[in-house]
């Protein structure tokens, strides 16, 4: 077992001074070279879970493990690739430099980073943009450098925060397709929060799905669709069957958490 | 592009040789009005409006302006665009010196502000205040303690940089606290030392900001260096130009105004400076 979330619970102190329940006694456990995608509704706390168990902030109670190890530790020791919803590349760098960015934060000698940084870019089919600048590029391309960034120093996690989001259908299509094709050659274990439910399904092996006030895991759901996946994936019926598992999960998650406030305003008045 | 980019140059070039034109003809065209009316012009309204202002004395003929760089200062002495070349390079390189120690102290204080907010509370206000003091009260006093520190030379420099820091440390302030937080997360997924996000991202993301405050840091720096001479007495710059030419003002306006002319060039050739400096190290295109 590569990563164990125990019995984590998340608050925040607002700016009016009121808690927010982020996450709610949240138990997870992933399997290394898992690709795990977490999907529910806006601020049901995915991007809270995800940063939790990258040590990006801490969680209020309980604990993340990784390989054993405390998430801070893991941190430490560079397991976490990172991967945002924008591609928060650096305006200053070109392509390449950007891909150098971790390795050169972690002390790489310089040779090795350029020729590390070259590969990742030709693993993300932008091998003749390195001279580019970020503005140069267009919204796609410039997520697939921040995958590359991410993947440079080969973490064993990669956390992917909605990174296709702002994408359009077909770019977002051949993404799916290069990610897949990187998780296979790599190994790397992925955990990806998304929107979307056919998404979802076609790069899984598994869907956490999610259910919002306090957050916490509604149902985990099995993809035992044929590795590896592509067109034929999307004509099985299994896939549409998956599908439409992980959207009963949904509405059941938000319609349990309306049935239990409709319960305590009753109990209230 | 390139092509755009050079029709561009040149409309600002003609831009600018216009307005020169403009101003030039004006200048010229009201005195000539002025001379024309003898100096006062009655109003239709009753009265008369004094027009002295733009006698010969008062407001010389740019061709006598001109012409008084080609004549000696002195007699038997160079020539004065001689002089003032001379006293422009002693003054620049007291302007340049002021602005590296300022612009030195400023990102000092703006680097100090942006870790510990405890010290940006407790002494931004002093720094502030510090603007509030004219530098023609402060002048003097630090003239008198270089001298007693024995740093006699460096007392223009610090009145130059008493002027210059102030930009620096705010504009400087602001890009080093402007990133984002992603960004922040991404240094802290690596793990990086707060050295390494300094370095990697908060400087370079700070450069457009400190190039503003460097633009006017270079001209506030050359009116520091022109102020910091006067009570520093010291003849061999811009400053003391201008108070020798202004005692002898009434036999010769027009060395004044040449020496004014000199210190402007000054200005706008250290502020060219700065935007070239800007034009090779800030090649990227900040996202909107
Ligand atoms: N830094 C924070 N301070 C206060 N509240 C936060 C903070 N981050 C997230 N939250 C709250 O926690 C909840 C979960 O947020 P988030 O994890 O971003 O949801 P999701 O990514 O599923 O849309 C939301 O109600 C959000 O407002
Ligand atoms: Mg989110």
């Amino acid at each position: 077992m590569i990563i164990s979330v125990e019995n984590m619970t998340k608050k925040f102190r607002g700016s009016d001074g009121l808690t927010v329940h982020a996450l709610d006694h949240v138990n997870l456990q992933i399997q290394q070279g898992e690709f795990v995608s977490l999907i529910g509704p806006s601020g049901c706390g995915k991007s809270t879970l995800l940063r939790v168990i990258a040590d990006l902030i801490e969680p209020t109670e309980g604990r993340v493990l990784v390989n054993g190890k405390p998430a801070p530790q893991a941190r430490k020791d560079r397991d976490y690739g990172f991967v945002f919803q924008s591609a928060t590349l650096y305006d200053w760098r070109t392509v390449l430099q950007n891909v150098e960015l971790p390795l050169e934060i972690m002390g790489f000698p310089r040779t090795m980073r350029q020729a590390r940084a070259r590969e990742m870019l030709r693993l993300v089919e932008l091998g003749d943009f390195e001279g580019k600048y970020p503005y140069q590029l267009s919204g796609g391309m410039q997520q697939r450098v921040s995958i590359a960034r991410a993947l440079a120093f080969e973490p064993k996690i990669l956390l992917m925060d909605e990174p296709f989001g702002a994408l359009d259908e077909m770019t977002r299509e051949r993404m799916n397709n290069e990610l897949l094709n990187i998780w296979a050659k790599l190994g790397v274990t992925c955990i990806f929060v998304t929107h979307s439910i056919p998404e979802a399904v076609y790069l899984s092996t598994r869907v956490v799905v999610m259910s919002p006030r306090p957050g916490r895991i509604a149902e985990v759901i099995d993809v035992p669709l044929q590795q590896p996946r592509g067109t034929d994936t999307r004509d099985h019926d299994d896939y549409f069957h998956i599908q439409s598992r992980v959207r009963s999960a949904l509405r059941e998650g938000s319609g349990e958490a309306a049935d239990s406030r409709r319960l305590r305003e009753g109990i209230g008045g | 592009m390139p092509a755009q980019k050079t029709s561009q140059t040149t409309w600002t070039l003609i831009t600018i040789a216009s307005i020169l034109v403009a101003v030039l003809l004006l200048w010229e065209g009201l005195k000539s009005f002025s001379r024309a009316s003898e100096y006062a012009l009655a109003l239709p309204w009753g009265g008369t409006l004094d027009l002295s202002n733009f006698n010969n004395q008062q407001l010389p003929h740019l061709g006598d302006i001109f012409g008084a760089f080609l004549e000696p200062a002195q007699r038997n002495g160079p020539p004065l665009y001689v002089i003032l070349f001379r006293a422009s390079l002693f003054t620049l390189s007291e302007a340049v010196a002021g602005f590296v120690l300022g612009s030195l102290l400023g990102f000092v204080l703006a680097v100090i502000f942006t870790h510990s907010s405890l010290l940006q509370r407790g002494l931004l206000p002093y720094v502030i205040a510090s603007q509030t003091i004219p530098i023609l009260a402060i002048a003097p006093m630090v003239v008198v303690w270089m001298r007693q520190l024995d740093l006699t030379a460096l007392a223009v420099p610090v009145i130059a940089a008493y002027l210059t820091f102030f930009p620096v440390t705010i504009y400087t302030l602001r890009g080093l606290t402007s990133v984002s937080p992603l960004q922040l997360e991404l240094m802290q997924s690596y793990a990086a030392t707060r050295l390494q996000i300094l370095v990697k991202l908060r400087i370079p993301n700070a450069l457009p900001q400190m190039f503003t405050a460097l633009k006017i840091s270079a001209t506030a720096s050359v009116v520091g260096a022109i102020i910091g001479e006067l009570p520093s007495g010291i003849q061999d710059g811009l400053g003391g130009a201008i108070l020798n030419f202004n005692q002898y003002y009434v036999q010769s306006p027009p060395r004044l105004w040449a020496t004014i002319v000199a210190a402007a060039l000054v200005g706008m050739l250290f502020f060219g400076a700065v935007v070239l400096a800007e034009r090779l190290i800030v090649r990227w295109q900040v996202k909107a």
